[in-house]
């Protein structure tokens, strides 16, 4: 005589036989049918039809028979929101009931039943029970106001239910706190803006004292709470961490987590040389290795957060590599785990061990993870230098085995290990080109035919090997065939007269037979390079790769910096921020580590300290060569650009920039000249032509500037405060257009749409003359310039400094604001020279109560400095007579009243950017360096002339 | 917080499903499904799995998967530890926790799942409390179906300083046990020598006491403990300033104290395996010969000796020759098993024999890891000793009884 007896019946007439029995008289089979339509709900089976019948055994002095009635409510209200209404009487009957039992279970299953009519009739009996004198009944009150919410949430809103609750945060039994930090998390979370858990000092050690003396899933909510709360100064947040530490040492895992969470993120705020911070390191190893031997599931979770503590602090477990170490009957998903944490924590101290394990996991019988393993070898080669010919031998023993996927991985990550160290293992070639057959993942083949044509000059049968691989050229992957191209060509370069034939081949094959643009156009670009000028296609194809570098697989910082924010969330389970997958981005509040202040060094601007920056390390990125040329180009111009370096590879860089720069009008194939602009950033690509202009205007002896100094590019935006986005920008001016030059970077981990720009009203009426075009979708880690052109038709309001800008940007994922100072000198226009008859004029006409006088002291670059140093610069006299009018004229007291003066008018207006001179040298060296002179005639001259020191000018573009 | 919770047995059926806020379909564990089939075996599905409006968390117990719908972000491991809670509850409640005797006690079972979770936020999961607000089912209940098994007084101690107890506990004898528990965690490689060893300790107690006592144990050797986690019980001051445990014990079966003795001491280990695997490449025989020897015991036998070992796919079949226990092979999971029993020193437990390989096929990659199996009753590896057991707040003088056992946890040697 079991339950399970209800689970038998199914029998066609079931249903009308319930109904007669829940009729019945008797109490006892009152009770029996109304288990009978528990389970047979349980299951799944649709017994909506006896609502009324049901609801009509509800008003029973027996317990059980109230819950069981409770709980088939609860699931069919919804579906009969009218029927519903008839139990609200005996609910509000059992909210006055003596036993408190019953008064909460009354108002707990109101909540639950999602029908409009009934909330209506709940909120008096809720007010009631948030006062009750009964704790257990206020705390399930507190979870009930949570439901309310998430039914009508206006309602709760109007009826003051918020209020309420708030209040309940100081209540005394610290199990209706928890319950009421829960509910309100619960709250806030579907209203981002509100500021529902207002958390200031008293609250958080209301909120502390409730934490020692509730359950432990109130601990929960009230650490997740806790960890919300930016504490004013080192000595609060060290005050807070020392409350929390206990909790580590609790049986259960998820508050342990919620308290790592908390610490990891005070910790920030606090010294690195407090005494504290290292006990707190010390104390944060043994309860994250306790997790680690917790069931699996427990284990996968822990260890997901744990590979984002060891990246933003390695030091808490560097002594722990052991207990990663895999076990043979770990479930896949922990062992996998496991071996990512351990290459994050291999060092030199420890390396032998690890390797010593991978070896051993490289034999296990799991291909995903010997996979797995074997990669980590080439990573640890890659990230602890003293071991990389350890590694290179343990990956040869394994290609001895023979097994053919570990001989396949193996050869992907020796590849890497010769990006990194290059002319040091290549005794390793031939072992590697015996396994030459066995090879069919195109990964794979990819990286041996790399090896192959990086190496020619070594392998005697490399032109053999290659040919091999192109007899199936259209049966590979485009990945292989991209490799194979290159790599042919690469052989063609080093050993010319064998491998003509050969080289023809495969650009045929490339350029004619194949449908894939990517691989068509690099055909034709070695083709025509090759045809054109072999030894520029020599520097081109064999230039100096830069070195791979050994943390490519780590989160960038920013993202690392937010997730460590959701450590023991599902964010930190998929090192996704929250808004890149929680449904419909609701709810999504931007977190942030708090930046340092001591209580005793209050100067430190939050600017400066490290909230964008993580105090750790920045892992050492080594800049490609895209990077290294917008600092060539940025020499004098300022700092360099801050923000990721341009994402193409080394070698198509490489390329584009050729074509770009020098051989455009060599070659002459429309669809290879890439437009400069694409290669080189937009600012700089102004800059260029306005110091080109200038010496055209000094050449035709024409006395107007078209360009004027450009600012370096600040960044406006950081991308801390805006999901991601980064925007650093300037604002120039060039032929009586302003434009707003840009740079959008993307360091979030999701692609960036839809962009849109607005400005607020301002004092000049600058407003964006054509909408922002960004023609890509921006992916991570990318940068686009952007020059936006601007006019001054837009509504005008006088702003507080005078040329403060108000900006909105907008993408795909959010709004962001922020607001910037423009120099004035962008206003002035170009046309504004006056005979000096008028200028004496308009100058009397000023009232002599707006002139105010000043004297600038200690400026270094008076009218005689200048002078001097344009006069060795050898300018034109004609230059130099416009300039003597500019100090002549240059009065102070004059800029300001029109908006849109002569620059020229203004003598400050040189004085202030003196960066001007300089930089007129550095964009001439740049445009000979870059082949420009060859093509214009007249300008070479003067670039030697002006450069008084030697131009660095790559060796292929000389003939 | 957590939406539903849906029980799935092994061949895929849902067999009761459960919803604490709105109702999901159970179309959403067709998701589950997916990812079940893609894991080759039960254990390796993973516990979170993403759908496109909710998130799956699951565990894998008894034979049943609990897998548990989320919708908005919440801390993983709250649903997991719940789910875990939820199946210690049910064995609590029933036993065993299996399909069959779930469905037994349906009722049951919906009216503790409800009380367990109001809204999703967790209500009452201390089984002390559930116990007195739903009664678990008795044989007599059971036979009659007749009395009620929801109790209609609010439990006494849902809302005292110290929920975990009820309040008016009785008892004729008054006896508290404190079992030591500690299982050895290690991988020892070829050689015999060990890469990593660790020790994961319990104490598990059964106090049966009368009124409200408040209990002190201390240790003689309290330092060994710097990793511990305790039951709510245990005041945490006192530890912190003297290292002694100091609490009011919850009513029966509970864990005071769970503990780990991390890699970086010197764990001691008490086996040894000595082994001799080998294919060789030609013919189609290999062999094999394992040796079980005791090592650290502190002179202390080994009992419960059970080694297996996962054989390569390329093995057909073994003919072995224990000198004591039993063993087998199973040629389809390629599973060895032999029960050694105890190990006595002086005659060494060894199984011989020779290992029947595909003919032809190449030797096999991996090498096969031994697992080990034993115990040792009276022996906490760690060294671990309790001083003594004080008792406070009551007349009586209670019965003290207290136990040490040494356990394999995960104990593996590579060959």
């Amino acid at each position: 005589m079991t339950d399970s007896k209800y689970f038998t019946t199914t029998k066609k007439g079931e249903i009308f036989e319930l109904k007669a029995e829940l009729n019945s008289d008797k109490k006892e089979k009152k009770k029996e049918a109304v288990k009978k339509v528990i389970a047979s709900m349980t299951v799944g089976k649709d017994v909506s039809a006896l609502f009324p019948d049901v609801v009509n055994c509800m008003q029973t002095d027996n317990l059980e028979l109230k819950k069981l009635v409770y709980l088939y409510l609860m699931n069919y209200a919804k579906s009969q929101p009218d029927m519903a209404i008839m139990a609200v009487n005996t609910f509000v009957k059992d909210c006055e009931d003596p036993n408190p039992l019953i008064r909460a279970l009354a108002v707990r299953t109101m909540g639950c039943i999602r029908v409009d009519k009934i909330t209506e009739y709940l909120c008096e009996p809720l007010r009631k029970c948030l006062k009750d004198e009964d704790p257990y009944v206020r705390k399930t009150a507190a979870v009930c106001v949570a439901k309310l919410h998430d039914i009508n949430a206006q309602l709760v809103e109007d009826q003051g239910f918020l209020d309420t609750l708030k209040d309940l945060i100081s209540d005394s039994n610290p199990m209706v706190v928890a319950n009421a930090v829960a509910a309100l998390s619960e709250i806030a979370e579907s209203h981002p803006s509100s500021n529902l858990l207002d958390l200031n000092p008293q609250s958080i050690n209301k909120l502390l004292t409730a934490l020692n003396e509730c359950t432990e899933w109130g601990q929960i909510f009230i650490l997740d709470c806790l960890a919300n709360y930016t504490p004013k100064d080192d000595r609060e947040a060290q005050s807070i961490c020392e409350r929390v530490t206990p909790r580590l040492s609790h049986a259960n895992s998820a508050v342990v987590l919620s308290a790592v969470k908390v610490l990891m993120k005070f910790m920030e705020m606090l010294s690195k040389d407090l005494d504290y911070y290292g006990t707190l390191l010390k104390k944060l190893a043994p309860p994250l290795v306790t997790l680690l031997s917790a069931e699996p599931e427990l284990q996968y979770v822990a260890l997901r957060n744990i590979n984002l503590i060891v990246q933003k602090r390695p030091e808490i477990l560097k002594h722990e590599m052991k207990v990663f170490f895999v076990k043979y009957n770990d479930p896949i998903y922990v062992k996998l785990e496991k071996l990512d944490i351990m290459i994050r924590l291999a060092s030199q101290a420890n390396i032998a061990q690890v390797l010593a394990e991978l070896k051993e996991y490289a034999t296990e019988v799991d291909v995903d993870f010997v996979r797995k393993a074997v990669r980590a070898i080439g990573r640890c080669a890659i990230k602890v230098e003293q071991s990389a010919e350890r590694c290179v031998s343990t990956l040869l023993d394994l290609i001895q085995t023979k097994v053919n996927y570990v001989v396949q991985e193996a050869i992907v990550v020796i590849k890497d290990i010769f990006r990194k160290y290059p002319n040091k293992y290549e005794s390793v070639i031939a072992t590697l080109c015996e396994n030459l057959d066995s090879l069919d993942e195109p990964e794979a083949r990819a990286a041996m035919i790399w090896i192959v044509g990086e190496y020619a000059e070594r392998i005697d049968n490399a032109d053999e090997l290659l040919e091999s691989f192109l007899e199936g050229f259209h049966d590979e992957s485009t990945q292989v065939q991209l490799q194979l191209l290159t790599a042919i060509v690469k052989l063609f370069l080093k050993k010319p007269t064998e491998t003509q034939e050969l080289v023809q081949q495969v650009l045929s094959l490339a350029t004619q037979d194949s449908d894939n643009p990517d691989l068509r156009d690099r055909g034709y670009i070695y083709w025509r390079l090759l045809s054109t000028d072999p030894v520029a296609a020599k520097e081109v194809v064999l230039a100096e790769k830069p070195l791979i570098s050994e943390e490519t697989d780590l989160i960038e910082p920013t993202l690392l910096d937010e997730l460590i924010c959701y450590i023991g969330t599902l964010a930190s389970v998929y090192h996704k921020p929250p808004s890149a997958f929680v449904e419909g981005g609701r709810g999504v509040v931007h977190k942030s580590l708090p930046p340092r202040t001591a209580s005793n060094e209050s100067t430190e601007s939050p600017e400066t300290a490290p909230a964008g920056a993580p105090s750790g390390e920045q892992p050492d990125v080594i800049p490609t060569q895209g990077d290294l040329l917008g600092d060539l180009l940025n020499l004098d111009l300022g700092p360099p650009v801050s923000g990721p370096p341009l994402a193409t590879s080394s070698v198509q860089m490489g390329a584009v920039d050729l074509l770009g720069g020098g051989l455009d009008s060599l070659i002459g194939g429309p669809n290879f000249v890439a437009p400069p602009a694409a290669a080189v950033p937009a600012n700089l690509g102004a800059t260029m032509g306005s110091g080109l202009s200038d010496l055209f205007d000094l050449t035709s002896g024409v006395g107007t500037l078209s360009g004027s100094y450009v600012a370096p590019k600040a960044v406006w935006l950081p991308a801390m405060k805006a999901k991601g986005l980064e925007i650093s920008g300037t604002f120039t001016r060039q032929v009586g257009s302003i434009s707003m030059d840009l740079q959008l970077t993307n360091k979030a981990l999701q692609v960036m749409t839809d962009f849109a720009i607005q400005f607020n009203r301002n004092s000049f009426g600058l407003a964006p003359a054509a909408p922002l075009q960004v023609h890509a979708p921006l992916s991570p880690n990318q940068t686009v310039e952007i020059s936006l052109p601007l006019n001054t038709v837009g509504s005008v309001m006088k702003m507080e400094p005078l040329n403060n800008l108000q900006v909105a940007v907008k993408n795909n994922i959010d709004v962001f604001y922020f607001s910037t100072l423009y120099p004035l000198h962008i206003l002035f226009v170009e046309d504004g020279k006056m005979d000096r008859q008028m200028f004496l004029a308009t100058w009397k006409d000023i009232p002599n109560e707006n002139e105010a006088q000043f004297q600038i002291r200690d400026c270094p670059l008076n009218a005689g400095a200048l002078l001097a140093l344009r006069g060795c610069e050898q300018q034109a006299t004609e230059q130099q007579h416009l300039h003597s009018r500019q100090e002549e004229r240059g009065r102070p007291g004059y800029a300001l009243p029109v908006p849109e003066a002569h620059q020229r008018h203004l003598g400050a207006g040189r004085a202030a950017y003196p960066a001007r001179q300089p930089q007129l040298h550095a964009v001439t060296e740049m445009s000979s360096a870059r082949g420009v002179p060859t093509r214009v005639p007249g300008l070479r001259d003067h670039s030697q002339e002006l450069s008084s020191h030697p131009v660095p000018t790559p060796a292929f573009c000389q003939p | 917080m957590i939406h539903s919770l849906f029980l799935i047995n092994s061949s895929g059926d849902i067999f009761l499903e459960k919803h604490w806020k709105s109702v999901v379909s159970r179309s959403v564990c067709d998701y589950f499904f997916e990812a079940q089939e893609r894991a080759t075996e039960a254990e390796n599905v993973p516990p979170v799995i993403p759908t496109p409006h909710h998130y799956l968390l699951s565990v894998y117990r008894h034979k049943i998967f609990f897998v548990a719908v989320i919708q908005t972000e919440v801390p993983p491991l709250f649903v997991i530890e719940f789910l875990h809670r939820v199946v210690d509850t049910f064995q609590d409640y029933f036993g065993v926790c299996s399909e069959p005797v779930i469905k037994d006690n349906v009722v049951v079972v919906y009216e503790v799942l409800e009380e367990m979770l109001d809204n999703g936020f967790p209500l009452a999961t201390e089984s002390n409390i559930l116990k007195e607000l739903i009664k678990p089912p008795t044989i007599l209940r059971t036979v009659v179906n007749r009395s009620t098994n929801v109790g209609d007084q609010l439990p006494t101690g849902q809302l005292s300083v110290v929920p975990w107890r009820r309040t008016g506990v009785k008892y004729t004898n008054n006896e508290a046990y404190f079992d030591v528990i500690e299982e050895i965690d290690a991988i020892i490689d070829k050689s015999g020598s060990t890469i990593t060893a660790e020790i994961q300790g319990v104490i598990d107690a059964c106090v049966k006491l009368t009124g409200m006592p408040d209990l002190t144990l201390s240790f003689m050797n309290p330092r060994l403990l710097d990793d511990v986690s305790f039951h709510p019980c245990v005041r945490f001051k006192r530890w912190e300033s003297e290292r002694i445990l100091s609490f009011i014990p919850p009513d029966g079966n509970f864990r005071l104290l769970s503990y780990h003795v991390s890699a970086q001491n010197l764990v001691a280990i008490p086996v040894y395996v000595k082994h001799n695997i080998s294919f060789r490449d030609s013919s189609s025989l290999g062999r094999f010969e394992i040796t079980v020897g005791p090592k650290q015991t502190m002179g202390k036998t080994i009992e419960g000796v059970i080694v297996t070992s996962q054989m390569p796919k390329g093995v057909l079949n073994m003919s072995l020759t224990p000198s004591q226990g039993t063993h087998t092979f199973d040629p389809v999971t390629k599973m060895l098993s032999w029960d050694v029993g105890k190990i006595n020193p002086q005659k060494l437990p060894s199984l011989k024999g020779t290992m029947s390989l595909q003919a032809g096929a190449s030797k096999p990659d991996e090498n096969p890891t031994i697992n080990l199996h034993f115990k040792i009753q009276q022996l906490a590896i760690s060294g671990l000793k309790v001083n003594r057991l004080d008792m406070y707040g009551e007349k009586y003088k209670p019965f003290k009884g207290i136990k040490y056992m040494t356990k394999a946890g995960k104990f593996q040697v590579r060959t």
